[in-house]
C-alpha cells in the first residue's frame, strides 16, 4: 500500500457507506468497500477491519437494514440497504458535511 | 419511541455476545473469499492470493473486538455517567432523597418481612425427606352432629390404625400420633414435658434419621399389660426431643441407654431425634410408643391423628379411595363390645378426606398471611404513588435542565433512561434499608413469638426473598420512575424553555396527574381502613360472647397429672385431687379452686384415658328418628368447678364429695343440650339420661350456661359434665367400675393470679400433697388470649397499615392542594383584588381536596366491597360488607382530607393580592 493514499477522516465513514447503499441499491460489505475504494479513484486507504464494526452500528442505529442473500459468485452474503430513517441522517450528515468543508475551506483560505 | 429500541438493540447486544461473534466471522469469511479471488484473478497463485487477502483485511480478532467495544463499552459508558449525575443530584437534594428513600424502605422493609413470613410458613416444604408424599390421614364424617371438633374432622381410633396398616395398597408407611403431658422426675424438680406418643410407622413415614441412637420400632411397642380399662401396654423405651436433649442432658451422647423416671416409671433412652423435628407443629421433649393393646381395642377412641407417605404415583384421590374401602373393613373387623353393633358408625357417614400434611400444619394462618400480605402489598402501592408525587415536584423544579438537555440534542429515550436511572437507585437504596428493617422487624417477631404461628422457627431472609425483595423494587422503581418520566419529556418539552411551568396547559394536565395518584391513594386507604375497621368490629364482636368464664385474669390454672404406679386405684388419685384442691383454697387470698379435665380453650380437648365425647339419651324422650343421637362433648368436673371459674349456673346445683366418692350417678348439662332436650334450663332437673339403652341412668342435677370451649370464634358445643369420678362412663359400661380421671386442670381464683409469689405458694400447696407432682401453671387470660392471638394478629398488622395508608393519603391531598395553591398564586391575587372574599377563596381549595376524595372513596367503596369477601374467613359476627364500617370509614377519610385540604386553602385565602401579584 502506497503512503500517498489518504486515511479516512474521522466519522466520513459512516456517511460513505450511507451514501455508497443508497446510490447502489443492496449490496454486502466487499462490494461496499470496493465501490468506496473505486469511487476515490484509489487514493483512499479502506480499513476493512472498521467497516464491519460500522456496518453493525449503523444497523443498530437502525439507518441501514441488511438480510441474507446470494452474491454473484454464489455465495451466501450479507446485503445491506439504505432505510428511511437512514436516508433522513444522511440528509443530515451530507449538509453538517457541506457546511464543515465550506468553513474549513473558508479558514483555511483566510489564512493564506 | 424510537430510542427505546436502541437502548434495547443494545441490550440484547450485550447479551447475545456469541451470536454477533458469529456474525462478525461470517462477514470476515466472505470478505477474505472474495479478496482472494480477485487477488487470483490479478495473477497471484492461490496461496500468495489468500495470504495478500489476510494481511489487508487485518486481525480478524480486532474486528471482533471492536464489535464488542460498541456494544459494551459505549453503552456501559453512558450507563455510568447517567448513574454519577444521579448521585450527585441526590446529594444535592439530600431532604428529598431521605424523604424517598425512607418512604421505599418501609413500604420495601414489610413487604420483605411478610414475604419472609409468607415464603417460610407457605411456600417453602416442610423439613421432611420428600416432604410432598406426606399426608394428614383427615376423615370427615359429617354423620356426627355436635361433636366438638367437628371443624376439624375426624380423628383416628386405634383400630382405624391397625386396619389401615394391615390393608392399605396406597402407603408406604402409616401411623398414629396424639400429644399428652409427662411428669419427669430425679433430674432436677419434678417437670412436666410435652410428649408425642407415637404408634409404629410415624417415624418410618417421616424419615427423618435420628441425631443419636436409633429410632423407636416396631419392638418397642409391646410391653406388659396394664389393669383394665387401659388399651396401652407398657412398653420401657422412649426417644428424646433435640431441645429437650441439649436442656437436661447437655447435648451428651452417653444418654444413650440410660434409664430417666417418668410418670413414677423407669424408661429406656434408645435415641435422639435431631433439631427441628416435629410431629405436628410441636417440637416434643420426650417421644413414646403408644403401644395398643390390640385384644382391649373397640372401634371407638376417635383421639389420634394419622400420618402417612403415599407410594410413589399414588395421588390423594387414590388414597382417598383406598381409606374408603378400609373404612368398610374396620366397621367389619371391630366391636364396641357385647349388645352394641358397628351399624351406629354408618349413619356417621365417616369418610377420608385427605390432605397434605403441610396444609395440616399450616391451615389456619393461610388466609391470614395472605391477606396480611395483600394489605402490605396495598400500603406498598400507596408508597410508590407518594414517590411518584413527590419526583413529579421535582421533575417540576428540573424542567428547565431537562428542556436544556433536550435542546442540546439529547433524545427523549436518553432522558427517560437517567431519569429512570435514578428512580431505580432510588429503589436499590430503598431496598437495601428495607431489608435491614425487615431483618430487624423479623427478630422482633420471632422474639414476640405470636401464638399459633406454625414454623415460627424456620422463618428467615433466604435468596427468594431477595429475589422478592429485588424484583419489588426494581418493579416499584419503574412504576414511580417512569410517570415524571414520560409526563416531563413529552414532545412539548422545548416549549417550556422559555416560561417554566406557567404555560397554563402543561402544568394543568400534570396536576390531573396529580390528581389520579391523589385518587389511587384515598382509594386504597379506603380499603385498608375498611379491612381494619372490619377486624376491629370482629374483635369487638368476639369480646361481646360471654366465653363462658369470668375475670380470667383472675383465675390461675395449672395442669396436673397422677400417674398410675404410686396411685393406682380411682379413689386414691380422687382423694390426692380433693387434698391438693383443699391445700389451693386455704392459700390465702384465694376465693375457691377445684378442678376438671379442661378448662376451655385449653387446647386439651381429647384426654387420653377417658371417653371424651359420646351419645346420651333422654329416659323420658323417646329416641329421635335416626339410630344414632349426636354425639355429645364429654367433661368432667369437681365439685365447685362452675363457681370457681364463674360459668352461671342456669337451674340446679353442682356436684357435691359426697356424690362423687358414692359413686353416684348424677351429672350437669349445658344449657343448649337441656333446651334441645327439654325445652328450658328448669325443665331438665331431675331428669334421666343414660348412655345407651340398658346402662346406668345418670340424674341431671344442674343446668351451666354454654361454654365456648374452641374460642369465642366456634359455637359453644352441647355438653354433658360428669363427675370426675364415674363408675359407668364409657361405652357399654353396665358394672359399676370407678375411674377417675387422672391429667386435670386445676382451676383457683384469686386476686393474686399471675404473681410470682403466688406461683411460690402454689407450687408448695402442690408438693406438700405429692412433692414428685409437676406445675405447669398459666392464667385463664393468657388462654382467652392466645385463642383471640389470630383475629388480634391480623387486627394489628391491618390497623398499622390502614394507618400508613391514611397518613399516606392525607400527605398525597395535603400536597396537591398545597401545590395547587402556589401555581394559582397570581389567579388568587386576580380574584381577591377583585373582591372575593376568604371564605369563597377557601372553600375552592377545600372543594377540589373534596372532590378528589370523594372520587377516591367512590373507587375504594367499590373495590373494598369487593376485596373484603377475600377476608371473610377471619371475620366473626359481622357480614364483609358492615354496614357501620361502611359509613363510618368514609366519614372518616373524607374528614381527614377535608382538613389537609384546608391548611393550605387557609393559606391561600390569607394572601396579600398585591404580593401575590408581584410575584410575577
Amino acid at each position: 500500500m502506497g503512503k500517498d493514499k489518504a486515511e479516512l477522516l474521522q466519522g466520513t465513514l459512516d456517511l460513505l457507506v450511507l451514501k455508497t447503499a443508497e446510490t447502489m441499491g443492496p449490496l454486502h460489505g466487499w462490494a461496499i468497500a470496493k465501490r468506496i475504494e473505486q469511487v476515490s479513484e484509489d487514493l483512499l486507504e479502506m480499513k476493512y477491519g472498521t467497516l464491519y464494526p460500522a456496518l453493525m452500528r449503523l444497523e443498530q442505529k437502525g439507518w441501514i437494514s441488511s438480510e441474507w442473500g446470494t452474491s454473484e459468485n454464489n455465495r451466501r452474503a450479507r446485503f445491506y440497504s439504505i432505510t428511511k430513517k437512514g436516508l433522513k441522517q444522511l440528509a443530515l450528515e451530507a449538509e453538517n458535511w457541506e457546511q464543515m468543508a465550506a468553513f474549513v475551506a473558508r479558514v483555511l483560505a483566510s489564512t493564506r | 419511541m424510537p430510542r427505546f429500541r436502541f437502548l434495547a438493540s443494545k441490550i440484547s447486544a450485550l447479551i447475545q455476545r456469541r451470536a454477533w461473534d458469529q456474525r462478525v466471522d461470517e462477514e470476515v469469511r466472505f470478505h477474505l473469499e472474495m479478496q482472494a479471488e480477485e487477488n487470483i484473478r490479478r495473477g497471484m497463485d492461490e496461496q500468495a492470493a489468500r495470504a495478500a487477502a489476510r494481511r489487508q483485511l487485518g486481525n480478524p480478532t480486532h474486528v471482533r473486538e471492536e464489535v464488542h467495544r460498541m456494544n459494551t463499552i459505549e453503552f456501559l459508558d453512558s450507563l455510568g455517567r447517567d448513574v454519577f449525575y444521579a448521585v450527585r443530584g441526590m446529594r444535592h437534594n439530600l431532604t428529598f432523597t431521605v424523604v424517598v428513600v425512607l418512604t421505599l424502605a418501609i413500604g420495601i422493609g414489610a413487604n420483605t418481612a411478610v414475604f419472609s413470613v409468607l415464603n417460610s410458613v407457605l411456600l417453602k416444604p416442610l423439613s421432611y425427606p420428600r416432604a410432598e408424599e406426606l399426608v394428614s390421614l383427615r376423615q370427615i364424617a359429617p354423620g356426627v352432629p355436635g361433636l366438638a371438633s367437628s371443624s376439624d374432622g375426624l380423628s383416628l381410633s386405634p383400630s382405624m390404625y391397625l386396619t389401615y396398616t394391615e390393608h392399605n395398597r396406597a402407603f408406604q408407611s402409616l401411623g398414629v400420633w396424639t400429644t399428652t403431658i409427662s411428669t419427669v422426675t430425679g433430674l432436677t424438680e419434678p417437670e412436666q414435658v410435652r410428649v408425642v406418643l407415637i404408634s409404629d410407622g410415624v417415624l418410618q413415614a417421616l424419615n427423618v434419621p435420628p441425631a443419636a441412637g436409633r429410632w423407636l420400632s416396631a419392638r418397642d411397642q409391646l410391653g406388659p399389660t396394664r389393669p383394665p380399662p387401659s388399651v396401652f401396654l407398657a412398653p420401657t423405651t422412649i426417644m428424646l426431643g433435640y431441645g429437650y436433649w441439649q436442656r437436661r442432658f447437655g447435648g451428651d451422647r452417653s444418654v444413650i441407654g440410660r434409664t430417666i423416671i417418668a410418670d413414677s416409671r423407669p424408661k429406656e433412652v434408645v435415641g435422639v431425634m435431631p433439631k427441628g423435628f416435629r410431629i405436628g407443629d410441636a417440637e416434643p421433649d420426650l417421644i413414646w410408643p403408644a403401644a395398643f393393646d390390640r385384644t382391649r381395642l373397640t372401634l371407638g377412641g376417635f383421639i389420634y391423628h394419622g400420618v402417612a407417605r403415599l407410594r410413589p404415583g399414588f395421588t390423594i384421590a387414590q388414597a382417598n379411595a383406598d381409606v374408603a374401602r378400609m373404612v368398610r373393613i374396620w366397621m367389619n373387623s371391630w366391636s364396641d363390645g357385647p349388645g352394641t353393633t358397628s351399624k351406629a358408625y354408618e349413619t356417621w357417614k365417616i369418610a377420608p378426606a385427605l390432605r397434605p400434611l403441610k396444609q395440616e400444619v399450616v391451615g389456619s394462618v393461610t388466609d391470614v398471611l395472605w391477606v396480611v400480605m395483600a394489605t402490605i402489598g396495598l400500603v406498598m402501592l400507596i408508597a410508590c404513588a407518594n414517590v411518584a408525587n413527590l419526583l413529579l415536584v421535582r421533575a417540576e423544579v428540573r424542567q428547565r435542565e431537562l428542556s436544556l438537555r433536550a435542546a442540546l440534542g439529547a433524545g427523549r429515550g436518553r432522558i427517560v433512561r437517567s431519569l429512570l436511572v435514578e428512580s431505580v437507585l432510588l429503589g436499590l437504596i430503598g431496598a437495601a434499608v428495607g431489608v435491614g428493617l425487615a431483618d430487624a422487624g423479623l427478630r422482633l417477631l420471632l422474639a414476640i413469638g405470636p401464638a399459633n404461628l406454625p414454623r415460627l422457627d424456620e422463618i428467615s431472609l433466604d435468596s427468594r426473598t431477595f429475589g422478592f425483595t429485588a424484583v419489588l423494587s426494581l418493579l416499584s422503581s419503574v412504576l414511580f420512575g417512569l410517570i415524571p418520566a414520560l409526563k416531563y419529556t413529552g414532545p412539548r418539552i422545548s416549549a417550556a424553555l422559555g416560561s417554566v411551568g406557567r404555560t397554563a396547559s402543561v402544568s394543568r394536565e400534570r396536576h390531573r396527574v396529580r390528581g389520579v395518584l391523589v385518587v389511587v391513594q384515598v382509594a386504597i386507604a379506603l380499603v385498608l381502613l375498611v379491612s381494619a375497621g372490619l377486624m376491629i368490629r370482629t374483635f369487638q364482636s368476639m369480646r361481646t360472647v360471654e366465653p363462658g368464664f369470668t375475670q380470667p385474669e383472675r383465675l390461675q390454672i395449672l395442669r396436673i397429672f397422677i400417674a398410675a404406679t404410686p396411685v393406682p386405684g380411682a379413689e386414691g388419685v380422687t382423694r390426692m385431687q380433693n387434698d391438693i384442691q383443699a391445700k389451693l383454697s386455704s392459700i390465702p387470698g384465694v376465693t375457691s379452686a377445684a378442678f376438671g379435665s379442661a378448662m376451655p380453650m385449653e387446647g386439651f380437648a381429647s384426654n387420653l384415658g377417658v371417653v371424651n365425647s359420646g351419645v346420651v339419651r333422654a329416659d323420658d324422650r323417646p329416641d329421635p328418628a335416626s339410630d344414632t343421637p349426636p354425639s355429645r362433648l364429654f367433661k368432667y368436673v369437681s365439685p365447685n368447678f362452675f363457681h370457681t371459674a364463674g360459668t352461671r349456673l342456669a337451674a340446679g346445683r353442682e356436684i357435691t364429695w359426697t356424690e362423687v366418692y358414692g359413686l353416684r350417678p348424677v351429672v350437669l348439662v349445658s344449657e343448649n343440650l337441656a333446651r334441645e332436650l327439654w325445652g328450658t334450663p328448669a325443665a331438665a332437673i331431675g331428669k334421666r339420661l343414660r348412655q345407651a339403652p340398658g346402662t346406668t341412668a345418670h340424674e341431671v342435677i344442674g343446668v351451666v350456661q354454654d361454654v365456648h370451649e374452641n374460642g369465642v370464634h366456634q359455637p359453644a358445643p352441647p355438653t354433658v359434665y360428669w363427675p370426675s369420678m364415674s363408675a359407668y362412663v364409657g361405652v357399654g359400661a353396665t358394672v359399676a367400675r370407678p375411674n377417675a380421671i387422672r391429667q386435670v386442670t386445676f382451676v383457683i381464683r384469686s386476686e393474686r393470679a399471675g404473681t410470682e409469689g403466688f406461683l411460690n405458694q402454689v407450687r408448695q400447696a402442690v408438693w406438700s400433697v405429692n412433692p414428685s407432682l409437676a406445675v405447669l401453671s398459666r392464667t385463664m387470660r393468657e388462654v382467652y388470649d392466645q385463642s383471640l392471638a389470630r383475629t388480634s394478629f391480623t387486627l394489628v398488622i391491618l390497623a398499622i397499615a390502614a394507618l400508613m395508608a391514611l397518613l399516606l393519603g392525607i400527605v398525597g391531598i395535603y400536597g396537591v392542594i398545597s401545590y395547587a395553591v402556589s401555581q394559582r398564586r397570581r389567579e388568587i391575587g386576580i380574584r381577591a383584588a377583585l373582591g372575593a372574599q376568604q371564605g369563597e377563596l377557601k372553600a375552592m381549595f377545600v372543594r377540589h381536596g373534596l372532590v378528589l376524595a370523594g372520587i377516591g372513596v367512590a373507587i375504594g367503596l367499590g373495590a373494598a366491597a369487593g376485596l373484603t369477601r377475600l377476608m371473610s374467613s377471619l371475620l366473626y359476627g359481622i357480614t364483609p360488607l358492615d354496614p357501620v364500617t361502611y359509613v363510618a370509614v368514609p366519614l372518616v377519610l373524607v374528614t381527614a382530607t377535608a382538613v389537609a385540604s384546608y391548611l393550605p386553602a387557609r393559606r391561600a385565602a390569607s394572601l396579600d393580592p398585591v404580593v401575590a401579584l408581584r410575584v410575577e
